[in-house]
């Protein structure tokens, strides 16, 4: 297959594995500190799509003067495009336990949520299962147990603090930050909360050493990834890749040959046009996702595509704070009355002038990222847009 | 002693406490950032982003409302960066704003029209946002809502949630339908809404007001066959001047008179009277349920006894509480009193049929607007108060009359209800009521003054949210000997998230007490749903400062040797809690739902 011409398949999350014997027994054996330095010298970096240093993130929470502390794993998987969890929870879900349970050891936590999104509701009876056994192994060793927590249905609580908020019986809406979760993170307490697929890889670093993931990947992007690949493209479906290809590369072994655009990263994420294949990195340095591609042909509309992604935001915003609430409306109301012609095509500027103010001014990830797509998609096809 | 950070706000080096706000922080150096759902009285939201300041080193702008200011912080209030977004902010929620400021209550006093104003919006840059079909919803008798004004600042969410604990109104749905609503998007008068109108004092726009009656007013007035007459609640004297540029805690008593007389109210009264009336009928009450469980050993004697002039109270433990409705004085509230008398023992003396007076009151409140439609308040036979105004109202008032508020000569309440005491003027604070009662209670049971100086019973006096006293009752007079001894515990509570606590210790069986104050209003009377708006803290405290005032100012200071009192139980009531007066001035309750 082609794939393996350009790009390097890797064989880390999916492969099979007694998570017990092969890793936790001699994992619990080592100090925190070994731990961390592992993951750290891996070069993790959160695989949700944020990318924060994951080894930072636990250290941090380890030193927090409280008594409980609490791991979650973030199983929403909202980003539209995104179903390499769904694949991860289904393959593999003990390693999904491991890592939380490693994580706990290393923050000192003693029960771990996995909040899973409500349209993986299918998924429930079987992680129930697997997580019976799980726990009467990891309570035994290190006093910890996970449970499992149902979403209702919201991008949003996607957000950390919008989860926390869900999993406190509230209302989906993020929090002011500071503080930040590894301070004050569910129920007030300090939280590691994780994308499954980090928690995996963060398992998979102690169980095969930091220097087999070091060396895969970029400088800024090390390791690999699990990417969901959809759309224009002859074979969609879940394929664990070396982070930092170049989008031509990446176009090469997916597209159907009449690639047009890659939109990395979902509604939230970047469009690459033709033009700027060769120059664009998928990882942290570039374009950056949780995971899901998804590739367009030049029979596509990107004003449609654009159109769907802003009615995506204006149906999941909160809606608390005034930019997202009104902004995804806003640009969502001003595409459209370009397109009929209500509004002059100069109003995109103004437009791009509302995307970049709610990247400044709103108050989470989702408000901040909206302009994204939207810049993205105007400046590169702004005829589209127009007639 | 806390730690202290300096930080560079706009070039001015300033120095803090750990964990004090960027906004904070720069109100000490005099630097204003504007805010809007930021409330001095509430939990932090940071939602609007109006107050959004550049922080450098940081990637996007920062809530100044919501972020703790950091040692070595540099930041700018109103660069470039920071002055487009705020703008573009504003431009938004104007967007999504019914702008017909020309016809708005709030217009002149809105927070919204003021920022818009400043950065001179241009209303045609977004296209509306606004809903279509608004309905506004008029279906209580006290609160008026209306979606089309809503900025979604959420501070009436949060004051219904943290200063009155009753959640009557919340968030409803997401990103573009979300909206403010009430459980199952009923109306108003069907859910648990106390119309305390706390909402309303610090709702910035007009989405949020008190249901409005003074057009009716203006008829009557104008109508020669009917003769209107006022009443005005303490609380109003020392807060309508802030409405005609009188800094908070003004005492504008005789102006108000002047106003109302000159306005066209035939005959200007003071609720006051009433007030004097109530502490007599009270008092009397208190003492009887207290000898029916010390000496009648009676079981069904419901001790601690509940004050009941606040309505919004009032409803608020018919929904929550009803099995312990029996706490409840039977008093009517001062307001309701007054009502039926008015178009009784008023009517009589001064000959006019009572079917063509009109009787309103004005009231910091805008729960008293409910209380005067309760179906059981027609003790005279008619409808015994036919409108309640608040404060705000008077003050629109007075200005559609042109009359010129700051240069009025004071005025004199009429001489019939009008005359009142010390005690009753203090009713507008929280812990007035209490001292009110006490200054009677315990001259009637010992003899004696009150053992406070100058007949202030400080421990009940203040903002602290529940206030304990006690008092011993010694060498009491011969017909009170079975309360020789007893120490008589008192509490004061006011906001109804105290309400609450006291409540749920009354219903665990622990409540220590005889005698309860409870105000549904933070500050008592003077912080009510219908006083002039803004509201804080620091207001509250002037309002309640000008109450004493008034009370040392008194000729009379207690409500048993107010003369007109004297004279309406020899001439008309009888005694207290004898048969007249518990045909106009005792009122029954009623058991409403949970939601």
């Amino acid at each position: 297959m082609s794939i393996e011409n350009h790009l390097k398949l890797v064989d880390i999350i999916f492969k099979e594995f007694d998570v017990q014997k092969e890793v936790l027994d001699k994992t619990f054996q080592r100090t925190n500190a070994e731990i961390v330095q592992d993951i750290l010298d891996g070069g993790l970096r959160g695989r949700g799509g944020a990318g924060f240093p994951t080894a930072t993130k636990w250290k941090l929470t380890a030193e927090q003067p409280s008594d409980v502390r609490y791991v979650i794993c973030n199983a929403d998987e909202g980003e539209p495009g995104t179903f390499k969890d769904r694949e991860i929870l289904t393959k593999v879900p003990t390693k999904v336990f491991g890592g939380m349970a490693i994580c706990a050891k290393v923050i000192g936590a003693k029960k771990g949520f996995i909040y899973l999104r409500a349209e993986y509701k299918y998924l429930l009876k079987q992680l129930r299962e697997e997580l019976l056994e799980f726990n009467k192994y990891s309570e035994e060793k290190i006093g910890f147990t996970i449970d499992i927590r149902m979403g209702s249905g919201a991008y949003i609580c996607g957000e950390e603090s919008a989860l926390f908020e869900s999993m406190e019986g509230k209302r989906g809406e993020p929090r002011n930050k500071p503080p930040y979760p590894v301070q004050f993170g569910y129920l007030g307490k300090p939280t590691v909360i994780n994308n499954v697929e980090t928690l995996v890889y963060a398992l998979m670093i102690c169980a095969m050493g930091s220097k087999l993931f070091f060396e895969l990947g970029t400088k800024a992007s090390r390791g690999s990834k699990v990417f969901s690949v959809s759309g224009d493209t002859p074979v969609a479906g879940i394929y664990e890749l070396e982070l930092g290809m170049p989008v031509d590369r990446f176009v090469d072994d997916f597209g159907d040959g009449d690639t047009k655009a890659v939109q990395v990263g979902g509604a939230s994420g970047f469009c690459v046009p033709r033009k700027k294949f060769k120059e664009t990195i998928i990882g942290f340095e570039g374009v950056p996702t949780g995971g899901s591609v998804k590739l367009f042909n030049s029979s596509r509309s990107m004003y449609n595509v654009l159109h769907n992604y802003l009615d995506f935001f204006c149906e999941e915003s909160c809606g608390q704070c005034t930019p997202c609430r009104i902004g995804t409306q806003q640009l969502l109301k001003g595409v459209e009355a370009i397109k009929k012609g209500d509004k002059p095509a100069l109003y995109l500027n103004q437009l791009l002038k509302l995307a970049n103010t709610m990247k400044l001014a709103s108050k989470c990830g989702l408000g901040q990222s909206v302009g994204n797509s939207f810049t993205s998609i105007v400046n590169n096809f702004r005829e589209e847009m127009i007639y | 002693m806390s730690e202290k950070i300096k930080l560079t706000i706009d070039g001015i080096q300033v120095e803090v406490d750990k964990g004090t706000t960027i906004l904070a922080a720069a109100k000490k150096v005099d630097v204003k950032i504007p805010t809007l759902c930021y409330h001095p009285d509430l939990c932090v939201e940071g939602s609007c982003r109006v107050c959004v300041v550049e922080v450098e080193g940081s990637r996007t702008l920062t809530a100044s409302c919501a972020t703790p200011a950091v040692e070595g912080m540099n930041v700018h209030t109103y660069s470039h960066k920071v002055y487009q977004a705020r703008k573009d902010i504003i431009s938004l929620l104007v967007s999504e704003h019914n702008t017909q400021c020309t016809t708005c209550y709030r217009s002149t006093n809105c927070e919204l029209q003021t920022l818009a104003a400043e950065f001179n919006v241009d209303y045609n840059v977004y296209l509306s946002v606004l809903k279509p079909n608004n309905e506004i919803d008029r279906s209580s008798w006290s609160i008026e809502k209306d979606n089309s004004k809503c900025v979604r600042c959420q501070r009436c969410v949060r004051t219904c949630a943290e200063l009155q604990q009753v959640n009557a109104i919340d968030v409803a749905y997401k990103g573009r339908e979300m909206r403010i609503s009430t459980f199952m998007e009923l109306p108003f008068n069907e859910v648990i809404c106390t119309n305390c109108g706390q909402c309303v004092n610090r709702c910035p726009t007009g989405a949020l007001t008190e249901r409005r009656y003074y057009d009716e007013i203006w008829d009557s007035i104008g109508d020669p066959k009917k003769h209107v007459i006022v009443n005005t609640a303490p609380s109003v004297r020392v807060a309508l001047g802030e409405m005609f540029g009188f800094p908070a805690g003004t005492r504008v008593t005789g102006k108000m008179v002047t106003a109302l007389k000159k306005i066209g109210f035939n005959s200007v009264l003071d609720t006051d009277f009433a007030a004097d009336l109530t502490i007599i009928e009270e008092g009397t009450e208190l003492l009887t349920r207290l000898k029916k469980a010390l000496v009648d050993k009676d079981p069904h004697i419901k001790l601690p006894m509940i004050t009941s002039c606040s309505p919004g109270w009032v409803k608020f433990i018919e929904h929550m509480f009803p099995e312990h409705l029996g706490h409840l004085s039977t008093c009517k509230s001062p307001q309701q009193m007054f009502g039926a008398l008015a178009k009784t023992y008023y009517a009589t003396k001064r000959g006019i049929d009572p079917k063509d007076i009109v009787s309103v009151a004005v009231m910091p409140c805008a729960a008293k607007k409910f209380e005067a439609n309760r179906p059981e308040m027609h003790s005279s036979g008619f409808q015994d108060i036919d409108a309640g105004l608040t404060t705000r109202e008077l003050g629109l008032m007075i200005k559609q009359s042109g009359l010129n508020f700051t240069a009025l000569e004071d005025g004199q309440y009429d001489t019939f209800m009008g005359e009142s005491t010390g005690a009753a003027v203090i009713f507008g604070a929280t812990g007035g009521v209490m001292e009110a009662a006490l200054r009677t209670a315990y001259e009637l049971v010992t003899g004696r003054a009150v053992p406070f100086r100058n007949l202030d019973v400080m421990p009940v006096r203040g903002m602290e949210g529940i206030k304990e006293a006690s008092i011993k009752l010694e060498n009491v007079l011969p017909e009170w000997h079975f309360l020789e001894g007893v120490e008589l515990k008192v509490a004061v509570a006011h906001g109804l998230i105290n309400a609450r606590q006291i409540m749920d210790q009354l219903a665990r069986g622990e409540s220590p007490y005889h005698f309860i104050e409870i105000m549904a209003c933070p500050g008592g009377c003077i912080g009510g749903g219908g006083q002039p708006i803004p509201t804080n803290m620091e207001i509250r405290k002037k309002r309640a400062e000008a109450i004493y005032r008034e009370d040392i100012d008194k000729p009379v200071r207690k409500s048993h040797e107010n003369p007109e009192i004297k004279q309406i139980y020899a001439e008309f009531l009888g005694k207290p809690l004898g048969h007249k007066s518990h045909e106009l001035l005792h009122t029954h309750y009623r058991k409403r739902e949970r939601y």
